[in-house]
């Protein structure tokens, strides 16, 4: 770790104010569960980093009859324990207790977690976000057991890290963001992920000088949940998560949306699996015509086609478990 | 007079008793001091440089700028070095004020590298070099023309690493003509070797070790070597700056460098009979220990050493990975899973029980009956009779998630090693044992305590332990091959029997009887055989007066031996129950269990948490670890805790554990434990997940990617 300025800001005015408008100069520290490894790791060396414990407004979680909306400071531990959370969103409930380590539950962030950075052993090795040695990726002739099945054409071959972003996507969230001078935006969170096509560009749409304030999920009665492919249950990465939310009126579904994580660059929103389920009934059948049209447009690399399999099964037992009937 | 041979099962106090170790408050509290805990008046933090290229002459070093820094007190390089041969080869090392500073100054040593070409993979045999180790026995070539089934199979198990909780490293002090080191260490008395001397300048004898508690070392912590062949780094600078350095590796290195224990893959032909008896053996391996050493492959079939045709073909590839070490029970563990793999394989094919299997080729092994009746027992711990079916049993489940068992057995020495003992009685009653000896977290303390104890007739707490230091406490060997308990028992029972007889000595005299009649128990020196005539012990030690009683005690391996004090090889059996999710690839231990005999046990309750903690262990590898080496850039790329994946509590399941006990067992001495029961884990589980699904995931770990892959290739997902 090299040495930094530390800052401390109390107002979301003065946080975005000591942020450099290029990605490296400054970092926001939230949680901080993932910026102090790659601190660590050197894998960034900010001039400032800029912490957003003081500025109380980030933090909460605020219910109306309509929505929830939820502070970027607020803990994971605060999120899946939070009442309102509990009754709309199981999907989230269990995406935060499969992170499965409790002091990364404890001390992680909601803002934190959307915003951490991949874990592609490239990467944290300081071969850069692209995984480039000269101008080639390393991943597609190296060992990428762990890289994308879906999206990586590009240069970005990694997977997305976030926990609670399929699920967000799947339940319609949007996440507001604020810049300097007070200036505010609200992303759609199926918008707010993307895959870098230069080294110096991140894995979301914020701006080197933004902050996510919080997080706003509309309670429409959608049925939701996560399934997670683990092999740990203890402190483990997921090989493929399927989050997944529909209405389910009536013995149908309808307004289906299933997003997958891990297996690409951003959150992979799969309309060929809202498709195969639209109209059917949630039954063993339908959830696996969905997990197999989720697999549709894979593109495995070398040494990760199993996902595939997991694919299959994850969305298969996600709509399930959303329906209650696994 | 008191004899030193071990006593009846009626008249054990402590020996065999479940007792939890002496230093166990110290640990959960946290008052206990390992090496990186140690901080000296002006101690300085020491950092190394290393390598990122996995073979690259070294072309030149620059280290003004670092020197440069404020708070750099010494920089140092390896002068002799010319060419690295792995990610991670040390170069240079700096020492500084603070941390930070030396992290600082390594960035700004130069070095200059000229790059060659690498290789790091092993799982290729074409790979191998020089002359391949070969061993036969019988005919191979005509017992399997002649069998009647001959299974074919190929297996692997790959390099993984020790991963001990505390780093390699020491605190190292050089001090006019005085080395005073602490360290991680394996070896209090053999630590201060001529190498170590040289890099401080200081005479061998003037080396002081102090190890009270250490954090793992498997086989990784036998001298001051941070990586295999490494120089005597933090007292290299202890003496160029005068002050104490704080040395060890952080966790990255830890896991790339420290020590690897070699990979093994082999293609594998059993010949068998219609009954099961396996009649020949046929196997060609390859492995890498990086630069040097690999996976022996002699003692394949195995324990199987009465297989009448064999042949054994071990190549060797190197790579340039970090160097091997030796790992719980070096070779076994490889050698157990490619066998146990073959043999569950040809009982598939046999379309036979794999327990009845397994007890009709215990004939093939040294001890057939010890395996039959350790068999029987794991059979019934694991309710294996209700449980069990044959490979591809519609019984494993009618769901996406099969059940399976398996099974695996081994062997190990365990012989104790050299050590000596002092122990001292006082006139105020108070009694000391001091070794050289070292806690590896096991309970040697504790187990110490039990011997002296029960000879003395004292209860735990009536002796102090001293070990962990090396001259002046009398020389014990390192803690390797399991040999320490047998070892450390010996000495002590010998020291403090010659003890209590010079008190008996002192004392007889006094209580009008011969020495003969007088024994130590229950906190008093009494007649054998009028009990109530008694004196207590610090009545008895009174009598010394000023004086002090100090024996030493010394083993000798062999004549303990043969005094049935010790002896060597054990067996052990082990049986996995798994599920296996077949839709995800995703394997689940729901319950092993582990039958294991080690002859008279000294602490059962330690002796059992050896146990427990091996099947930790080779859960561990068994489901998760493995060292990812990326082909191109030749570096692990899972230096880390993250995806270098070790077994969590919830994921252990159910582990039992079953020790042997009885005159049978009891009257050969006392055995090591430390690394039978590491071995057959891997094995257990891989024939318990091919049991489970019907088809073999030929690599370990077990791993949901291999499972699905071996699936697919089985038409099975």
């Amino acid at each position: 770790m090299k040495a930094f300025e530390y800052a401390t800001p109390s107002t979301l005015d003065e946080a975005t104010a000591q942020l450099a408008s290029s990605w490296g100069e400054t970092e926001v520290l939230a949680g901080g569960t993932d910026l102090v490894t790659a601190l660590k790791q050197e894998i960034t060396s900010p001039k400032r980093v800029v912490s957003l414990k003081n500025i109380s407004a980030l933090k909460g979680i605020k219910a109306s009859a309509n929505s929830v909306n939820v502070g970027a400071m607020t803990t994971l531990a605060e999120l899946a324990a939070d009442k309102a959370i509990k009754e709309h969103f199981p999907s989230l409930v269990t995406a935060v207790h499969n992170i499965g380590s409790q002091q990364i539950i404890s001390v992680g962030t909601v803002g934190g977690d959307l915003c951490q950075r991949p874990r592609c052993w490239y990467f944290r090795n300081g071969y850069g976000i692209l995984a480039k040695q000269g101008d080639a990726s390393l991943v597609p002739d190296g060992d990428n057991r762990y890289h994308a099945i879906f999206g990586n054409d590009g240069p970005a071959k990694f997977v997305s890290a976030s926990s609670l972003g399929p699920a967000l996507i799947a339940l319609g969230a949007s996440i507001k963001v604020a810049g300097p001078k007070r200036k505010t935006r609200t992303v759609p969170a199926g918008e707010f992920f993307r895959a870098p096509k230069a080294d110096n560009e991140r894995e979301t749409v914020l701006l080197p000088n933004e902050i996510v304030t919080d997080i706003q999920i509309p309670i429409r009665g959608l049925k939701n949940a996560t399934y997670e492919v683990r092999h740990r249950f203890g402190l483990d990465w997921p090989y493929v998560a399927a989050a997944v939310a529909f209405q389910n009126k009536g013995g149908t579904v309808s307004d289906v949306r299933v997003v997958l994580g891990h297996v690409a660059p951003a959150p992979w929103a799969s309309s060929g699996a809202a498709k195969a389920l639209d109209g059917a009934k949630v039954d063993d059948v339908s959830a696996a015509k969905a997990g197999q049209a989720a697999t549709q447009g894979a593109k495995p690399l070398s040494g990760n086609g199993y996902k595939v399999q997991m694919v299959r099964t994850a969305v298969k037992r996600a709509i399930l478990a959303a329906a209650g009937a696994a | 007079m008191a004899k030193v041979d071990w006593p009846a099962a009626d008249k054990r106090s402590l020996i065999g008793k479940h007792i939890s170790r002496t230093d166990g408050p110290v640990k959960a509290t946290g008052a206990a001091k390992y090496s990186y805990d140690i901080n000296r008046p002006g101690m300085l933090w020491a950092k190394v440089v290393t390598s990122p290229h996995a073979h690259a002459e070294v072309v030149s070093i620059d280290t003004t700028a670092a020197a440069a820094i404020p708070g750099v007190e010494a920089v140092w390089h390896d002068e002799t070095l010319k060419e690295v041969v792995y990610v991670g080869h040390i170069v240079a090392a700096v020492a500084a004020r603070t941390e930070e500073i030396a992290q600082e100054a390594i960035r700004q040593v130069k070095v200059q590298y000229k790059v060659l070409p690498h290789q790091v993979v092993d799982n290729n045999p074409s790979l191998a070099a020089g002359n391949p180790a070969e061993r036969k026995a019988g005919n191979v070539e005509e017992a399997l023309s002649k069998a009647d089934v001959v299974v074919s199979g190929e297996y692997g198990i790959p390099v993984i690493t020790h991963c001990c909780l505390e780093a390699h490293g020491e605190v190292n002090e050089v001090k006019g003509d005085e080395m005073l080191v602490w360290p991680s260490t394996q070896a209090v008395s053999g630590y201060g070797n001529q190498n170590l001397a040289q890099g401080g300048g200081v005479a061998q004898n003037k080396i002081r070790v102090d190890c009270q508690h250490m954090g793992g070392g498997f086989g990784s912590k036998f001298n001051f070597e941070l990586a295999p062949g490494a120089k005597p780094i933090a007292a290299i600078l202890s003496k160029k700056t005068g002050k104490p350095v704080k040395l060890m590796l952080d966790r990255d290195l830890e896991l790339a460098i420290a020590g690897n224990r070699p990979s093994a893959f082999a293609k594998i032909k059993v010949g068998a009979s219609k009954d099961g008896t396996v009649t020949a053996f046929d196997a060609e391996t390859w492995s890498t220990g990086g630069q040097g050493g690999a996976f022996n492959s002699g003692i394949m079939p195995y324990p199987l050493t009465k297989v009448p045709n064999v042949r054994i073909i071990g190549k060797r590839i190197i790579t340039n990975r970090g160097g091997q070490r030796a790992w719980r029970a070096p070779n076994h563990p490889q050698a157990c899973l490619l066998t146990m793999s073959a043999l569950a394989d040809t009982a598939a094919q046999l379309k036979m029980d794999e327990l009845e299997f397994f007890l009709h080729n215990a004939a093939l092994t040294d001890r057939p009956e010890v395996y039959r009746e350790e068999l029987r027992i794991a059979a019934d711990m694991l309710g294996y009779k209700a449980k069990a079916h044959l490979r591809g049993d519609p019984k494993a489940g009618a769901g996406p998630v099969k059940r399976g068992i398996g099974i695996a057995i081994h062997t190990w020495g365990g012989l104790g090693h050299n050590s000596e003992c002092d122990v001292t009685i006082s006139g105020d009653g108070s009694v000391e044992a001091k070794i050289g000896t070292q806690d590896l977290g096991v309970g040697t303390r504790t187990c110490i305590a039990q011997v002296v104890g029960e000879t003395l007739g004292l209860s735990l707490d009536g002796v102090k332990v001293e070990i962990g230091k090396n001259s002046p406490y009398p020389p014990s060997n390192g803690s390797g091959g399991s040999t320490t308990i047998g070892g450390i028992s010996v000495s002590s029972r010998k020291a403090a029997t010659d003890a209590l007889n010079a008190l008996l000595a002192v004392v007889a005299p006094k209580m009008g009887v011969a020495a003969d009649a007088l024994e130590a128990a229950e906190g008093k020196i009494r007649q054998i055989e009028k009990p109530h005539v008694a004196m207590s012990w610090n009545e008895a030690c009174a009598l010394l007066g000023k004086e002090q009683i100090t024996k030493r005690g010394v083993n000798v391996p062999a004549e303990s031996r043969t005094a049935k004090l010790i002896d060597a090889n054990v067996g052990g059996v082990q049986m996995a129950d798994v599920s296996v999710d077949i839709e995800t690839g995703v394997v689940t231990l729901n319950e092993m269990v582990a039958v294991q005999d080690c002859g008279l046990i000294v602490n059962m309750k330690l002796c059992e948490s050896q146990v427990y903690g091996a099947l930790i262990m080779g859960v561990a590898y068994g489901l998760y670890e493995e060292c990812i080496y990326d082909a191109k850039t030749g570096r692990m790329v899972n230096a880390d805790m993250e995806f270098y994946r070790l077994a969590g509590l919830k994921d252990v399941g159910k582990l039992k554990v079953h020790l042997m006990t009885g005159p049978a067992y009891e009257s050969r001495g006392i055995i090591g434990i430390g690394e039978p029961p590491a071995i057959s884990p891997g094995a257990a589980l891989s024939n318990a997940v091919a049991n489970a699904c019907g088809v073999r995931v030929p690599n370990l770990p077990l791993t949901p990617d291999r499972v699905i892959a071996a699936l697919q290739k089985g038409g099975i997902a």
